[in-house]
């Protein structure tokens, strides 16, 4: 077992539990900060089947962004739906045998990276572009960008341009799951990945990529419209009632 | 009234407003007049900033975050995509880019990051983070008092934040730390105190409202009533202060009237309760809000009515239809003590509390009201959806009915009906740019800038349609217009409500 490779094993450890562990409480803090009015922008669905139907448009669609612009909703959505298969992609590193869907995207997969990119470089393209979005735009969101494209660009080098010793890794990477550790392939390219993912991973919980729980937790999108059947009341204006009773 | 010295933007050749190229501080002069002591003294707050007013905003804003999950979601969720930044009215109508929505929230973001999000303690100079200093307050003052709360932005926003919300949220920790705005605050010292908006103690609007009588029944040869205290009413009207003696408000005031008394309903107003409106909602203090909507729940006991029925008022439609069930107990659901008593006595077979344009429009449809539609041919119509009807409530069972209902009730009443531009009404709709605690002269460079966006879709469709009327169901939008419409070289009487299209058409007994 070479330095290299316990370093990374580290690095994976202590990023998973950063990023799975800081998302959770995040999640937890969330859901236990009272929503103590009623307010969700309408026209808002009146039923919870409803608001399920809301969410999944925003989430799947991205609805409201689209109604906005439709430059970024282009660039967002390529990007995020480029970036889901990608990631659906490499569960066959974590499995085996591999899932029959998971071999199915494979080629897909591949070429999701293009459109993952392509969103990337536009939303980007529009931080120095536009001058509304330039002043906005603090150095967080430019490395960000960087460091997504980083992933990306570092993935599509080893799958179109270098191939790396790809049973070596998914050794490693199962070796991970199962605490049966494996060599990981020195390959300046494939560390440069692991690192920018394990970067990814543990600024999560701590920046803006929290807009991803976020909009689940997010009133003006998940509230049913129906305050005059139903007595909304937090816990804490509760008590208040109590105390001015 | 202050002297006004600043240009009037130019209309444009359609309904579209440009968006424009960003100025930096373009607005940052603009500072509405902070409340003295006595209004603060009444509603609890400070009126000085005190040597550790830092630690207090800081300790408010903590507060704010573990009280109000909204907040707490939207502080963290922004990732600047910019899609808000071309949506506010005040931004397109000023330039200045600390009114695009998502850099109006970046003034508190910046704050929140600093003191409580982990980047923004280690490095604060890359997550762009900053400590609260007594020019970031003021800059909290100004720019949250150049925000109407219309939630234009939160429709278009990809996670749905409420700028609303954070101007909330940011004029409650400027209340407690000492710079309260004096118009909000002095108007919730009057609503408690004397029971409206306008301090028009009852005596005197009793005497308004015979005077009203009189002139109706000239008029109209009718003894149209306006009650007022009537214990044992079928309704009780509440509705906002200026429709008793502002213009075009009044008209308003006289179309309910016409319609309870074409309809055999009695009904009353209450000098306890006479005012809708709740500024409550707007620098964002819940206790405030209940004391102020409590007003109504007495008043609905004491008077021991079946309906509750809200005027035209689009803030406190906001209040009443989403909020007045939790600060109260008026509407269905809840199990305390005061819900089941107001459930026993209200009527189930309405919603409590109903809109007056959902009362109305039940009585066209079930034909109990007639109208002579070509009284209003005169006017060539259009409808400004006001914001918080719009993105904030609901007439009817369906969702979108507060878009519908009203534009039903003016083609039912007239003949001449026009829209205008889509996207700049329904849940698009642009605020009439003095809602949210603005509607004050120290304000007027960002409301007549504000209505800029609303001004360009109303002239599109006058120049179209010769339009000259433009109905709304809001009080502070019709006082806005009438103001605002003359900078513009419009009639400021083209402005009015929808009941009163309805008091002109309707044919009385």
């Amino acid at each position: 077992m070479t330095t290299l490779t316990v370093f990374y094993i580290g690095l994976f450890y202590i990023a998973a539990i950063i990023f799975f562990g800081g998302l959770a409480y995040r999640i937890y803090e969330y859901s236990r900060t009272p929503a103590p009015l009623n307010i969700p922008t309408t026209p808002a669905p009146t039923t919870a089947g409803g608001v399920v139907v809301r969410m999944a448009r925003e989430v799947v669609l991205f609805e409201s962004l689209f109604k906005s612009n439709k430059w970024i909703w282009v660039f967002g959505w390529l990007f995020h739906v480029g970036m889901a298969v990608v990631l659906l992609r490499h569960f066959r590193y974590f499995q085996e045998p591999v899932w029959f869907w998971v071999e199915f995207i494979q080629p897909y997969g591949k070429y999701a990276s293009f459109a993952m990119v392509a969103g990337l470089a536009g939303l980007w393209a529009r931080r120095f572009m536009v001058d509304r979005v330039r002043y906005i735009s603090t150095p967080s969101d430019h490395l960000m960008l960087a460091l997504l494209l980083g992933i990306a660009l570092s993935g599509m080098m080893m799958t179109f341009v270098a191939h790396t010793d790809i049973v070596a890794l998914k050794a490693f990477a199962l070796g991970l799951l199962t605490f049966d550790w494996h060599p990981l392939p020195a390959d300046p390219v494939l560390l440069a990945h692991l690192t920018l993912v394990a970067v990814l991973m543990i600024i999560f919980p701590v920046s803006k990529l929290l807009h991803a729980p976020g909009i689940f937790f997010s009133p003006s999108r998940n509230q049913v419209d129906n305050p005059r059947d139903r007595r909304h009341i937090a816990p804490w204006a509760q008590a208040l009632e109590r105390d001015n009773a | 009234m202050a002297k006004i010295e600043f240009e009037v933007p130019a209309l444009a050749e359609d309904s579209y407003t440009e968006v424009p190229a960003i100025k930096p501080g373009a607005m940052s002069h603009l500072k509405s007049f902070i409340a003295p002591q006595a209004p603060q003294e009444f509603l609890g707050y400070p009126w000085d900033l005190a040597p550790d007013w830092k630690e207090r905003a800081i300790g408010r804003m903590g507060e704010h975050l573990k009280k109000y999950r909204g907040l707490r979601v939207f502080m963290d969720a922004c990732v600047h995509c910019g899609a808000c930044t071309d949506k506010c009215h005040y931004y397109l109508g000023t330039s200045d880019p600390n009114n695009m929505p998502v850099a109006r929230q970046e003034l508190m973001r910046k704050v929140y990051r600093r003191y409580f999000t982990l980047g923004g303690k280690i490095a604060p100079w890359l997550v762009g983070a900053e400590d609260l200093t007594k020019e970031t307050l003021d800059k909290w003052y100004s720019y949250y008092h150049q925000c109407s709360e219309c939630r234009r932005c939160s429709v278009f926003c990809p996670y749905g934040i409420d700028t609303a919300e954070i101007t909330m949220a940011g004029r409650e920790i400027l209340n407690y730390v000492g710079m309260g705005q004096k118009y909000s605050s002095e108007i919730l010292g009057k609503v408690q105190k004397i029971g409206n908006n306008l301090g028009l103690p009852g005596p005197a609007l009793e005497d308004t409202l015979l005077g009203m009588e009189e002139d109706m029944e000239d008029e109209t040869g009718v003894p149209v009533k306006i009650p007022l205290d009537v214990k044992g009413a079928e309704v009780l009207l509440v509705t906002p202060s200026a429709d008793f003696f502002s213009e075009p408000h009044v008209e308003s005031l006289i179309g309910y009237a016409k319609v309870f008394h074409s309809l055999g309903v009695s009904w009353t107003l209450s000098s306890h309760a006479s005012e809708a409106g709740n500024f409550g909602l707007f620098n964002g203090n819940y206790e405030t809000m209940r004391k102020v909507a409590m007003r109504i729940r007495d008043a609905a006991l004491e008077l021991g009515v079946k309906r509750i029925i809200v005027g035209e008022c689009g803030h406190a439609w906001r209040v009443a239809y989403a909020f007045w069930n939790t600060l109260t107990g008026i509407g269905y659901g809840g199990d305390d003590k005061f819900s089941q008593m107001l459930q026993k006595q209200l009527d189930d077979r309405y919603p409590q509390p109903s809109h007056i344009c959902e009362f109305t429009w039940e009585h066209i449809q079930n034909g109990a009201l007639k109208f002579d539609k070509e009284a209003n041919d005169h006017r060539i119509i259009t409808y400004h959806d006001s914001c918080n009807v719009a993105r904030a409530s609901r007439m009817g069972n369906m969702p979108g009915g507060q878009f519908i209902i009203p534009r039903s009730i003016i083609k039912a009443v007239a003949n001449n009906f026009y829209d205008m531009a889509p996207d700049t009404v329904f849940e698009s709709t642009f605020c009439c740019g003095g809602g949210g605690g603005m509607l004050t002269d120290d304000l007027i460079e960002a409301r007549v800038k504000g209505a800029l966006p609303r001004m360009n879709a109303l002239n599109d469709v006058v120049q179209k349609h010769d339009v000259n009327f433009m109905a709304t169901i809001c009080a502070i939008c019709k006082a806005q217009f009438t103001k605002v419409l003359p900078f513009y070289k419009f009639d400021m009487s083209m402005v009015g409500g929808v009941h009163q299209l309805v008091g002109t058409a309707i044919k009385l007994g």
